[in-house]
């Protein structure tokens, strides 16, 4: 039976290693800090060490948790919202605009802030695309939202190649690390960390609701859910959650599908418990991955997406074969 | 006297553009049971739906408790009654006490989480439907019939005064079905409940309840005492089947005669 204080336990316990992840991340890299010097850094020490931890380290830290969180959450809304398992944050097309925004920027030389802009640009154009038409009807059921999402995001995939075929040799790595996603010092992580905090805040109160829509819209309905606006605003804070962290790091894969698999396996599907946790875990994974990405062939460092996937998949196949049937 | 648990005033119900049920009155009120029967297709379901508050009409009213099932917030109209539609289906792993906690949510606040007196609810209902000591058990894992228990369980741990029932037998062997249906008699008889169930047999809608609804899929509808509805003529009429009558000390079990030398699926099927 589910009850609020094993919620908070868990949610506890996840938070320590979510905390765990954002020092591993501060302590390594090119200069490997030992746990009390960062500390003693962390509490207002001076030097070149401290401008590592602060102005390079703690941003790239917490844009990476911000980004891992938002596309966890994102993940876990799309799979209630679509009751569908195989949900994830881009299977309505949002990054696919994204990334046409994105590539467009890139091909036209902009600089880099106008590159992030078009990429929003082209998440929300998406989004409001499927939208429209998918509900043009009002019927708005879950396979017409599913499939326009899939056929969206199938013409922005074509749209992407072809930008890809039509650029220069010199941008086309740029591109190619946008499109699989990742991280630099530079990432801003002060919007995605509100745009988390508020998702999270708007969907909490919710929770419940959504665990009664898996049931069904009829049967969600008859149990007292306003099931039109419950799906109205799940639909626009997923995907705001998304585009937001695509713009960000880009098209970080396999977070917002393992992410959520992974929490319903060990502390089960309640969405009040769910959604908090997917997000703390969510936001570790990728931090976790991003040093990874910056430490293993260093000073080369890899797109973050392709770690996400390589250290996701592994670790969800171990819990899945697990848990008992 | 206090408002009927449901009302319909000159309801009219249509499916694309076609009329199911057309000018219907109808008066539940507590301790009544109806059994509302047709063919397939008839538009018993969407009846249904529409009657739960769940469906718009055409035209004409739904009240429940007295007040327009239109204007009532979802949460409201919940309290009021509780609907079993036909499918089954979560596509994510839950339990079989959360899936009957599920009942409790109009009775709770945004923030609640359910209490132990909604647990002592919820496992009260799943002894009632004879699935004690599944509690625990993955819902993947029942059978089919026990699934639909499981479904009637959340239903009573809405604990509506109002239960709208849609084929509440499907998948129940013989035994199941007589407990379910002896069940939804006792809510109606000692503790005041409404109950409107959509049927298939007519010999068990005579044994469990007062009154009858014949839907005849061109939008018109008959009603009455079960003693006047589920006749030979009638029901031969509502199947375009024919039916022989036998009549058993307070009950009566209806025969299909058997098909003539006909080849090929039956026109009056259809």
């Amino acid at each position: 039976m589910p009850t609020r204080r094993r919620a908070l336990l868990i949610l506890l316990g996840l938070a320590f290693l979510a905390l765990g992840s954002l020092g591993v991340a501060l302590a390594v890299g090119s200069v490997a800090l030992g746990p009390g010097e960062l500390a003693a850094l962390l509490v207002g020490g001076e030097g070149p060490a401290a401008d590592i931890v602060w102005q390079l380290r703690l941003p790239r830290a917490l844009a990476g948790f911000a980004c891992g969180g938002l596309l966890a959450l994102a993940g876990a809304l799309m799979q209630s919202l679509l009751r569908n398992p195989l949900a994830d944050p881009y299977v309505l097309g949002v990054s696919g605009g994204a990334g046409v925004g994105a590539l467009v920027a890139m091909l036209l030389g902009l600089a880099a802030g106008l590159v992030d802009a078009l990429a929003f640009a082209g998440a929300l154009a998406a989004m409001l695309a499927v939208f429209g038409i998918a509900h043009g009807d009002g019927s708005w059921t879950q396979t017409r939202l599913l499939l326009t999402g899939v056929i969206v995001a199938a013409g922005c995939g074509a749209f992407i190649s072809l930008l890809l075929a039509l650029a220069p040799e010199a941008s086309l790595r740029g591109m190619l690390f946008w499109l699989m996603g990742d991280l630099s010092p530079a990432s801003e992580w002060r919007m995605p960390l509100v745009v988390l905090g508020s998702c999270l805040l708007l969907c909490l109160p919710l929770a419940r609701e959504l665990n009664l829509l898996a049931r069904g819209l009829l049967e969600a309905q008859a149990l007292g859910v306003a099931v039109g606006r419950l799906r109205f605003l799940v639909y626009f804070l997923a995907a705001l959650a998304t585009a937001t962290a695509v713009t960000t790091a880009g098209a970080i894969g396999f977070v917002g599908l393992l992410v959520p698999h992974g929490v319903r396996l060990l502390a089960g599907g309640d969405q009040r418990l769910l959604l908090p946790a997917s997000v703390l875990a969510g936001g570790a994974l990728l931090v976790a991955a991003d040093t990874l990405a910056r430490t293993v062939v260093a000073p080369q460092q890899l797109p973050v997406g392709v770690l996400t996937a390589l250290i996701g998949v592994p670790v969800f196949l171990l819990v899945l074969a697990r848990q008992p049937r | 006297m206090s408002a009927p648990l449901l009302e319909a005033r000159a309801l009219c119900v249509a499916v694309a553009g076609r009329p199911l049920v057309q000018g219907l009155d109808l008066l539940v009120r507590a301790g009544e049971c109806l059994a509302i029967l047709g063919r397939n297709g008839a538009g018993k379901s969407t009846l249904l739906a529409t009657l739960a508050g769940l469906r718009a009409p055409r035209s004409g009213d739904v009240l429940l408790g007295g007040e327009s099932a239109a204007r009532l917030p979802p949460r409201a109209a919940a309290l009021r009654r509780a609907w079993l539609g036909q499918q089954r289906g979560d596509p994510f792993a839950t339990t079989v006490l959360e899936t009957a906690l599920a009942g409790r949510h109009p009775h709770l606040g945004r923030w609640d989480w359910e209490s132990e007196a909604d647990a002592q609810l919820a496992r009260a209902a799943l002894a009632e439907v004879g699935l004690a000591g599944l509690e625990s058990r993955g819902v993947d894992t029942l059978s089919g019939g026990e699934r639909q228990r499981l479904a009637i369980a959340t239903l009573l741990t809405q604990a509506a005064p109002l239960y709208l029932l849609d084929e509440p037998l499907s998948h129940l062997d013989l035994c199941h079905q007589v407990a379910i249906l002896a069940l939804f008699k006792a809510m109606a008889r000692s503790r005041g409940a409404g109950v409107v169930m959509v049927l298939h047999d007519p010999g068990l809608a005579y044994r469990y309840c007062q009154h009858a609804l014949l839907l005849y899929g061109d939008g018109e509808a008959d009603s009455g005492p079960v003693a006047d509805m589920l006749t030979t003529q009638r029901l031969t009429r509502l199947y375009r089947q024919p039916l022989r009558c036998v009549d058993l000390g307070g009950g009566r079990v209806f025969v299909p005669e058997e098909a003539g030398s006909v080849s090929g699926y039956p026109d009056a099927c259809s």
